[in-house]
């Protein structure tokens, strides 16, 4: 995949997750704060669209993210090549893409 | 010849190619005395085998750069007060460039790399064509006068972190140089320019870790321009100038 | 004796540190993040699996390393904001505060989270 397209998508995931962030920060410390009992979680997020919506398009963007992120530090720090730079960075992407949207539906689906 | 109370400063200097080993010379200290003064007594009085460069002297030709005690410097330009630590200097080659002898450096890579990076004028008008009038104060035209007086020492280059981890990136100077001419309006050669940019050994490998730009003797900031390829190439993606 | 010239290159600047610390921590939340999935997954299971587990997470050991988590996230959403000023606005000098200032907000984001903790 080309240098400038690589750079776009994970400059474009980025500007998206800034909000999400900001967003799940302030869930983290308000959920601590009050207790973190599974109930508590579920409470909130079970049958809502709205969590359902934001952690899915939570979950796509960081895969995506970190897979090309995770892919730049082995080309620069590990030296691997064009083709094993990708086969890492598809892998990883979809291991955390599956295992998100698992997530996402555990918590969201009653 | 030297007074007892001479003070002398300890030197370590790169001997060799690739391989090699550091020497030590004991150089009596000066007033107001640039490493650049140091090198040229150590090959006069010590030892006339050690290879190195420099012209000018005076700051304006870029000849004498090298990595004084870790950091690529203009040697003729580097008092020595300012850079030994306990008496003791260490003197090296350029870094990332191949070591021809002791502290002179091989800048064909470098140069190289300015070609690949499209870094050369291509005129849109012939000579039977009236001259293009350009504004000194047109916004391309300061963003081309801010980059364009490069005289390609090699200090960003040698600075670079990128540079040292991906052989093929073409550094600071080259891309500088690129966005100096993406920003000249008589230049016909921009596509093939920002597909070069584009490429795998492109502007999308900075991290705008920034020691090129706290680095360059003139003062250049070569992150910037970085920043702006990065800013062109991603839009001729988007519009599906280059892929 | 055979050698290679020292070339380390420049660092210790502090922006050369912010970058280091964004790339580091980038690393580490891409290590953390799948764990994290599988954990919430336990959700599947039922709420008593997921609370078994958060029982767990009551221990000061992994409190500890929740603050850690919550200073890494901060460290690089702040580090990659300053990227994507750099790419895209500006230029400005001043960086070096920038960067200082941008550390003690990700401790300081880090410190709330300590006392919504306690």
């Amino acid at each position: 995949m080309s240098a400038v397209r690589l750079y776009t998508w994970q400059r474009l995931t980025a500007v998206l997750m800034v909000p999400l962030i900001a967003v799940h920060l302030i869930i983290i410390i308000y959920a601590t704060n009050r207790g973190l009992s599974a109930a508590e979680i579920l409470g909130r997020t079970r049958g809502s669209i709205a969590w359902g919506l934001y952690y899915s398009l939570f979950v796509v963007a960081a895969s995506i993210h970190g897979a090309i992120g995770v892919r730049g530090v082995a080309r620069e720090w590990l030296g691997w090549r064009e083709t094993a730079l990708d086969r890492l960075m598809w892998i990883f992407g979809v291991v955390l893409l599956v295992l998100g949207l698992r997530a996402v539906i555990a918590v969201v689906a009653l | 010849m030297s007074s007892a109370a001479e003070t002398m400063i300890d030197v370590r200097v790169w001997r060799g190619g690739e391989e090699g080993e550091y020497q030590s010379f004991s150089v009596p200290r000066r007033d107001s005395q640039t490493v650049l003064d140091v090198v040229t007594w150590i090959q006069r009085n010590a030892d006339p085998t050690l290879a190195y460069r420099f012209a000018c002297r005076v700051g304006v030709c870029g000849s004498c750069a090298m990595t004084v005690n870790g950091r690529p410097r203009w040697t003729c330009r580097t008092h020595v007060s300012k850079v030994v630590e306990d008496g003791r200097l260490e003197i090296g080659p350029l870094a990332n460039l191949p070591v021809i002898r002791d502290l002179a450096a091989d800048m064909s890579p470098f140069f190289d790399k300015w070609q690949k990076a499209e870094g050369t004028f291509v005129p849109s008008r012939t000579r039977h064509e009236p001259l293009e009038t350009i504004s000194p104060e047109s916004a391309e035209r300061q963003a081309a006068d801010a980059a364009i007086e490069c005289i390609n020492c090699g200090v960003c280059y040698a600075a670079c972190d990128t540079v040292r981890w991906s052989p093929e990136y073409f550094g600071p100077a080259a891309l500088n140089r690129s966005w100096s001419l993406v920003n000249d309006v008589r230049d016909a050669g921009n596509l093939k320019r920002l597909a070069a940019a584009a490429s795998n050994g492109g502007c999308h490998n900075c991290h705008s870790h920034q020691s090129c730009e706290q680095l360059c003797p003139k003062g250049l900031n070569p992150t910037a321009s970085i920043a702006g390829l990065k800013r062109r190439t991603m839009q001729a993606y988007i519009r599906g100038e280059i892929s | 004796m055979s050698a290679r010239p020292h070339t380390t290159g420049y660092r210790g600047d502090r922006l050369w540190i912010a970058a280091m610390v964004h790339r580091v921590s980038g690393v580490l939340l891409a290590a953390f993040l799948p764990l994290h999935f599988l954990v919430l997954g336990l959700a599947i299971r039922g709420e008593a699996e997921l609370d078994g587990f958060l029982q767990w997470t009551k221990s000061p050991l992994v409190k500890f390393a929740e603050i850690g988590l919550v200073l890494l996230l901060a460290i690089h959403l702040l580090g990659g904001i300053r990227v994507l000023v750099i790419e895209n606005m500006p230029w400005r000098d001043g960086q070096k505060r920038m960067a200082t200032l941008a550390a003690v907000a990700a401790v300081g984001i880090a410190g709330v989270f300590l006392i919504a903790l306690l």
